[in-house]
C-alpha cells in the first residue's frame, strides 16, 4: 500500500516538475510547480513527518508561491513574452544542471545505508520530537538560520525603503 | 478477520460522518445566504425575502436553481481551463477544512463509540493554516485567468490582504498553541471543560484572531477584494452562473468554518458548563457548538451590515502595523504567563 | 464665510486621541445602534397585499365615470381637452341615437375617448373643468407597458363598469375637489 502511494507520488511529482519545466506559459509554470509540492507533501506524510509536509504546503505553496503567482500576474508575462534563448545558452544551462546532478548523485550515495526515519521510528518526525530536536542537539544551527532569515528581513525592508538616506 | 471487520466498519463510520458534515456545511453555508439577507433586512428596518416559502425559507433553494440555470458566459480572452479550475479549486479548499474540527465527544451509537471527528491529527491547526493558505489559489487564479482588469485588481488585492493577515492570525494561533501545549484541536476543544474557555485568558488573542478572520473571509469591513464601488465584483466579475455560485458559496463555507474554529479554538468547541460527555452530554455537544457558530455567523453578518469598508492602504497598515505587534505581544505575555503560573 | 444654517460642522483636522485611535469604542457604539434597529419594527410593507392608503390629493388613473344607472356621464363637450396643459385627451363626440338612453345620459356623448398617458402629467386640470363631473384621477397606478401605443388609453381602459363590482369609488377625491372649488379648504 504504502509503495504503490509512493510510486503514484512519485510519478506524480516528477511529472509535474518536468511540465513545470517545459510549460511555455510561467502562470502555468508556477501552478505545475504547487502540484510538485503537493506530491513532495504527500512523501513527507508517508514518512511519518506530518509537521514537516504541513509547513512544507503552508510557506511553500501557501506563501511563496503565492508571492511568485503574485509577481507573474502584476508583470501579466504569458507565453508570447517567453524570451527565445540561444543554443549556447540552452548548452551552458543544460552542463551546469547536469553537474548539480552529479553532485546530488554523489552526495546522495554516500549515505544510502542510513535507514528511513519511518523504519527506524513511527513518531520520529511528530512536532513533540522535531522541537526537542532542533532545541537540544541542534540548537546552534537553528539559530543561526535563524539570525539569517533576520538579516534577510532587515534587508528586504531596507531595499523596500525607496528613498533612505544613507 | 477480525480486524478487517473492524476498518470497515470504521470505513463506513468516517464516510457517513464525512457525508452529513458536507451536507451540513453546504446548507449552513446556504442557509448563511438567507441569514445574510435577513440580517441586513432587519438591521435596515426592512423585511428581507418572504416571499419563496414560509417566512422565506426556500429562498436559498431558488437562488441555486437561479444559478444553475442561468446562462454560463465565458470571456473570450480567459484561459479557459484555469478559468474552469478556479472556483472549482476555491470550493474544495474551503471544503477541507472541516475534516480536523471536533464537532463533539464520543457519541456512543449501538455498542460503538463514534468520533465526532473526520481526523484527528495531531497538527490540526497547522492543517487549517494551511488550507486557509491555499484559499488564495482559487482567487488568484480566477481573477488572472478571467483576463480583465478588475477581476485581475481584485484578485491581487485579496490575495496580498490574505496573506498579510495570516501572519498575524499564524501569530494569534501560537499564543494559544503555547497555552494549550497541543497542536491537535481535539485536544484543545477537550481542555476547555465547562467553563474554562480560552477566551479568558486570550482575550487579546481572541480579537485579533477574530479581526483576521474577518480579512480572511473577505468580509466587510475587509471585503476589499469584491469592492462593488471599485471593482465591479472583483475577482469574480467575469463569472457567471454556478462558477459564480461556487465563489460565493465557498465564501459562506469559509465564513462558517472560521466560526468553528473561533468557537473552537477560544469558546470551548463543544464544551458549557452542565454539559457532561454522558450519553446526553454527546448529543448536547455538537448542539452547543452549533449554538455558538451560529452566533459568531450573525456577529459577522453584524458587522458587515454596520461598518464601512476600510480603505486598501488603511487595510495594510492595520495588519502590518497593528495587528503583527500586538500579536507578538500577546505571544510574549502568553509565554510569559505560561512561564509563572506553570512553575 | 457666514453659515447658511447652523447644522454644519467645523471640521477639525486634530489628532485623535488613544480611545478614537483604536477603533473599538466607536465601533461597538455603531453595532449597538444597528442592533437596535435590528428589533425595531420594520417599515417595509408587503406591497402587493398590504398597501398604504393614498392621500386625496394623489392623482393616478383616471376613470370616467358613469351615473347611478349606469349611463356614462360624459357629454363630450371637450372642456378637459381645452384644460389640458399637455394636450393629452382627445376625442370624438357622436349624437345618441334612439335605444341608447341606458347607455349615455346627455344627447351627446363620446365615441372616442383618448388619454395619453406618457403626455399626461396628472395635474388634475381636467377634473376641475368638467361640468358633469365625468372624469377624476383615482388612486390606480397606471401600468407600465413595453409598446408607446399601449400607453394611449381609449375609452375601454377608462371608462368604468356598468356593475356595481366593477365601480371606482371617487368619493374621497368627489369631496376633495368639492372643496377645493368651494374654497372651503383654506
Amino acid at each position: 500500500m504504502t509503495l504503490y502511494l509512493f510510486l503514484t507520488l512519485a510519478v506524480v511529482s516528477v511529472i509535474t516538475a518536468l511540465l513545470m519545466v517545459f510549460s511555455k506559459s510561467p502562470v502555468r509554470s508556477v501552478l505545475y510547480l504547487i502540484l510538485t509540492f503537493f506530491a513532495i507533501a504527500g512523501q513527507y506524510i508517508l514518512l511519518n513527518a506530518q509537521f514537516l509536509a504541513v509547513v512544507h504546503i503552508i510557506v511553500y505553496a501557501g506563501a511563496i508561491m503565492v508571492l511568485f503567482l503574485f509577481v507573474l500576474m502584476m508583470l501579466n508575462l504569458n507565453s508570447d513574452t517567453e524570451p527565445q534563448k540561444s543554443t549556447v545558452w540552452k548548452l551552458t544551462a543544460g552542463i551546469a544542471s547536469g553537474l548539480l546532478l552529479v553532485t546530488l548523485v554523489g552526495a546522495l550515495r554516500g549515505s544510502i545505508q542510513i535507514s528511513t526515519p519511518a523504519e527506524a521510528n513511527g513518531r520520529v518526525g511528530l512536532v513533540e520530537n522535531l522541537g526537542r530536536v532542533l532545541f537540544t542537539d541542534f540548537v546552534v544551527p537553528f539559530e543561526i538560520a535563524g539570525i539569517l532569515f533576520l538579516a534577510a528581513m532587515v534587508g528586504a525592508v531596507l531595499v523596500g525603503k525607496r528613498d533612505l538616506q544613507v | 478477520m477480525l480486524i478487517l471487520l473492524f476498518d470497515t466498519a470504521l470505513i463506513l463510520e468516517k464516510s457517513i460522518l464525512v457525508i452529513v458534515l458536507f451536507l451540513i456545511t453546504l446548507g449552513v453555508a446556504a442557509y448563511s445566504t438567507y441569514g445574510e439577507r435577513k440580517v441586513a433586512a432587519f438591521i435596515q428596518d426592512r423585511l428581507g425575502p418572504n416571499r419563496a416559502g414560509p417566512f422565506g425559507l426556500l429562498q436559498p433553494l431558488a437562488d441555486g436553481v437561479k444559478f444553475f440555470t442561468k446562462e454560463d458566459f465565458m470571456p473570450n480572452a480567459a484561459e479557459r481551463w484555469l478559468y474552469i479550475l478556479a472556483p472549482g479549486a476555491f470550493m474544495f479548499v474551503a471544503c477541507m477544512t472541516s475534516a480536523v474540527i471536533p464537532w463533539g465527544t464520543q457519541l456512543t451509537i449501538f455498542p460503538r463509540p463514534v468520533d465526532l471527528q473526520v481526523a484527528d491529527i495531531n497538527i490540526g491547526i497547522l492543517y487549517v493554516m494551511g488550507f486557509t493558505s491555499l484559499g488564495v489559489y482559487g482567487i488568484m487564479i480566477g481573477g488572472w485567468s478571467s483576463n480583465n482588469k478588475y477581476s485581475l485588481y481584485g484578485a491581487i488585492r485579496a490575495s496580498s490582504q490574505m496573506i498579510s493577515y495570516e501572519l498575524a492570525m499564524g501569530l494569534s494561533i501560537i499564543a494559544v498553541v503555547m497555552l494549550t501545549g497541543t497542536l491537535s484541536l481535539k485536544e484543545i476543544a477537550a481542555q476547555q471543560t465547562g467553563f474554562n474557555w480560552n477566551i479568558w485568558y486570550q482575550p487579546l488573542g481572541f480579537l485579533l484572531f477574530f479581526i483576521c478572520s474577518l480579512a480572511e473571509c473577505n468580509r466587510a469591513p475587509f471585503d476589499m477584494a469584491e469592492c462593488e464601488t471599485e471593482l465591479v465584483g472583483g475577482y469574480h466579475t467575469e463569472y457567471s452562473s454556478m462558477k459564480l455560485g461556487f465563489y460565493l458559496f465557498a465564501e459562506y463555507i469559509n465564513m462558517f468554518i472560521s466560526c468553528t474554529i473561533i468557537a473552537t479554538l477560544y469558546f470551548g468547541g463543544y464544551n458549557f458548563p452542565g454539559v457532561d460527555p454522558g450519553w446526553l452530554g454527546g448529543f448536547m455537544g455538537p448542539i452547543v457548538l452549533f449554538a455558538k457558530i451560529f452566533f459568531f455567523i450573525f456577529v459577522f453578518m453584524w458587522i458587515r451590515w454596520t461598518i464601512p469598508r476600510f480603505r486598501y492602504d488603511q487595510l495594510m497598515h492595520l495588519g502590518w502595523k497593528s495587528l503583527i505587534p500586538l500579536a507578538i505581544l500577546n505571544m510574549l505575555l502568553t509565554g510569559a504567563g505560561v512561564l509563572l503560573f506553570e512553575n | 464665510m457666514q453659515a447658511l444654517t447652523n447644522r454644519s460642522k467645523n471640521v477639525v483636522d486634530k489628532k485623535m486621541t488613544f480611545m478614537e485611535r483604536i477603533y473599538l469604542p466607536a465601533i461597538l457604539s455603531g453595532m449597538w445602534i444597528t442592533l437596535k434597529h435590528f428589533f425595531r419594527k420594520k417599515n417595509a410593507l408587503n406591497y402587493p397585499e398590504e398597501k398604504r392608503p393614498f392621500a386625496p390629493v394623489y392623482r393616478g388613473w383616471h376613470v370616467l365615470k358613469r351615473d347611478a344607472k349606469g349611463r356614462e356621464n360624459c357629454t363630450a363637450c371637450g372642456l378637459c381637452a381645452v384644460a389640458c396643459p399637455a394636450e393629452a385627451i382627445t376625442m370624438e363626440a357622436a349624437e345618441r341615437r334612439k335605444g341608447e338612453e341606458h347607455l349615455y345620459r346627455e344627447e351627446k356623448y363620446a365615441a372616442v375617448y383618448e388619454i395619453n398617458m406618457l403626455r399626461c402629467i396628472f395635474c388634475g386640470l381636467c377634473e376641475e373643468a368638467c361640468p358633469k363631473e365625468a372624469i377624476f384621477l383615482t388612486d390606480r397606478i397606471v401600468p407600465s407597458d413595453y409598446v408607446r401605443q399601449n400607453f394611449i388609453f381609449g375609452k375601454d381602459m377608462l371608462v368604468e363598469g356598468i356593475d356595481p363590482a366593477n365601480r371606482i369609488d371617487v368619493t374621497v377625491r368627489q369631496k376633495h375637489i368639492q372643496e377645493h372649488k368651494t374654497g372651503s379648504g383654506q
